[in-house]
């Protein structure tokens, strides 16, 4: 009976599938996480605690004459500062670290496809943003006397958007960084932008209307839109696939600037 | 265990960086199965060039690179599971353990050893609950080794793969890669030891400055460079007062200090004429040293023409500063 390790024929391989590979790498990653405390931190715990300070900003607006309800409007707010802090910031810096660290180099050398890698690496900051978001329309149905939403539908449809598009973005933001302190920098112009601009905390219909023209157009803009809409049931079928085709059209070119642009190894 | 069928094939592989910096100039090779072959050459020669152009890792200029049968870039996943590899510089997410790192690779690994299976055979299984972070540099490289054997690879490419290590661990690496060359692993090692090269090597090639300066069996390579004997002239001596060199079958020699150095394709032939001649004159020949030719001579060979080609060149291009009947051929020569 032979024991040797070396000599021993390989048993039956068992096959790696895609799930498989993503899994394995997404279960190092939330080890990962969790072992880093700021970055677990910021990534839980911000989006919990900015819908608060939004809060009394909101409760200054004209919020009658545009027919919204504080509640409506804290609500897609908390959901959108989710997909900023816990799924794109986090990510940017996840993504940038591995890359600094050689991780991503050395992970391309196995069978992981590129996109695989891109995905398992994601996965822990896509369930926190998604768990995050639904703990957060709990609360805001609670506190806030939300209710459940009248046409769900556009609001699943635009927390999934959500939760597809921003790690994509975030992977072109860590594209065009050198370094992990770079990354988050590089994360900033995007995270203010959307902060201010996307109807997280000035609602689309307060703002003036040739702004709030522009304004629906980035890439956060679409997710509030749907989600908001969904809870007030007051989208037209046009409203909502303009939203979508929006949120779409971010996403695949999230995609292809990541093929092209992506760097999978330091700059030396 | 070697057969004819190459396992790896390499034709006039070049590689350019973005500053158009040409770091792969025309390398071609080839590796029969269960054969370890070495690459080796000085820092910047392009051995970690040539050799990620072989794991896939890019895509070359021009030129043809065949794994297995397939092209490495393009048909990736064709190739990766059938291979183990081993990058120069870890690469391991530096808060996961030894063992974390074993099972999250080992859940994108076809046919993977199990966690214990592979950190024994690296003799890491006391770390397996340490942090990637606080292994020394050695335990990392031998954290990388597991993971290149983690799938039982039919090729293994291992970029230098004992740098870091002490006498010992290094050792051990090579056992390891023996037994492995010996179940029929083939093997692409780069290293800048010229020790590793021989030890293991069936066969290997001197890269520099991207090219293929020597390459063929160790044996082969050091018959190609000449034997060596130096001594002391013993005082009052001259070297016209030995035997005369060609008789000797010396095909050049250099004298420094007292010292002198002479250079021989026919080792027994010169050692014999020459202490014949001090038998005969009844001097002693301090510090003998007779050697034969060795890897690390041509190893410093091949790197000092290169130094000398750099210096011409910088001579050539000071241009004014150097003495004009000197500056003229010297550009000739560099074009």
């Amino acid at each position: 009976m032979s024991t040797d390790t070396v000599t021993r024929t390989a048993p039956q391989a068992p096959t790696v599938t895609a799930v498989g590979r993503i899994t394995s790498l997404a279960r190092a990653e939330l080890t990962l996480l969790a072992r880093s405390r700021a970055t677990f931190f910021a990534a839980v715990f911000v989006p919990l605690v900015l819908p608060l300070s939004v809060r009394s900003t909101v409760e200054d607006m004209d919020l009658e004459g545009a027919g919204l309800s504080i509640g409506s409007v804290i609500l897609p707010s908390a959901v959108g500062f989710s997909l900023l802090f816990a799924v794109y910031s986090s990510l940017v810096s996840v993504y940038a670290a591995r890359r600094e660290e050689l991780v991503l180099k050395r992970l391309r050398t196995g069978e992981l496809r590129d996109a695989e890698i891109l995905m398992g690496a994601a996965v822990p900051s896509v369930l926190i943003g998604l768990v995050q978001c639904l703990v957060l329309v709990g609360v805001c149905a609670a506190l806030l006397d939300v209710g459940a939403p009248e046409a769900p539908l556009p609001a699943v449809l635009g927390l999934l958007l959500g939760l597809v598009m921003w790690p994509a973005l975030a992977a072109v933001t860590a594209s065009f960084s050198k370094s992990l302190e770079g990354a988050q920098v590089a994360a900033m112009p995007l995270l203010l932008l959307s902060m201010v601009a996307s109807g997280t905390v000035v609602p689309f219909e307060v703002m003036p209307d040739r702004v709030a023209t522009v304004a629906e157009l980035l890439p956060l803009s679409p997710v509030i839109t749907l989600i908001r809409g969904g809870w007030e049931g007051n989208l037209s079928a046009a409203e909502t696939l303009g939203a979508i085709a929006t949120a779409l059209a971010w996403t695949v070119l999230a995609v292809f600037a990541v093929r092209k642009w992506f760097r999978w190894e330091p700059r030396r | 265990m070697t057969t004819n069928e190459p396992v790896i094939e390499v034709t006039d592989l070049r590689r350019v960086y973005d500053g158009g910096y040409e770091a792969v100039r025309g390398v071609s090779f080839e590796v029969g199965r269960g054969e370890l072959f070495a690459l080796l050459g000085t820092n910047g020669a392009g051995k970690t060039s040539t050799v990620e152009l072989i794991e896939g890792l890019a895509r070359p200029a021009s030129g043809r690179v065949r794994v297995l049968g397939h092209d490495p870039y393009t048909e990736r996943a064709a190739v990766r599971p059938h291979i183990g590899l081993m990058l120069q510089e870890g690469g391991f997410p530096s808060e996961l353990t030894v063992s974390e790192t074993v099972r999250m690779w080992a859940g994108c690994t076809t046919g993977a050893r199990p966690e214990g299976e592979a950190l024994s055979l690296v003799g890491l299984t006391r770390r397996a609950g340490v942090r990637v972070k606080q292994l020394s540099g050695g335990e990392k490289r031998r954290l990388d080794l597991a993971l290149a054997l983690l799938g039982r690879p039919e090729v293994l490419f291992l970029d230098e793969p004992t740098t870091g290590l002490d006498a010992e661990g290094r050792q051990e690496t090579w056992e390891l890669v023996r037994e492995l060359r010996a179940t029929g692993t083939t093997v692409l090692l780069t290293t800048h030891y010229l020790e590793e090269a021989e030890g293991l090597a069936d066969r290997l090639a001197i890269l520099h400055a991207g090219q293929i300066a020597v390459s063929g069996t160790p044996a082969e390579v050091t018959a190609s460079q000449p034997s060596r004997i130096s001594f002391e002239l013993p005082a009052g001596y001259f070297p016209g007062d030995l035997p005369p060199l060609d008789s000797l079958g010396v095909t050049g020699h250099e004298i420094v200090g007292r010292v002198l150095r002479l250079h021989t394709n026919e080792l027994q032939r010169a050692a014999t004429g020459l202490l014949t001649w001090a038998e005969r004159t009844g001097v002693e020949l301090r510090g003998l040293d007779v050697r034969s030719g060795s890897l690390e001579e041509a190893f410093l060979r091949i790197a000092r023409d290169v130094s000398e080609q750099d210096a011409r060149m910088a001579r050539a291009v000071q241009g004014g500063t150097a003495p004009k009947n000197t500056a003229r051929p010297d550009k000739e020569h560099v074009a």
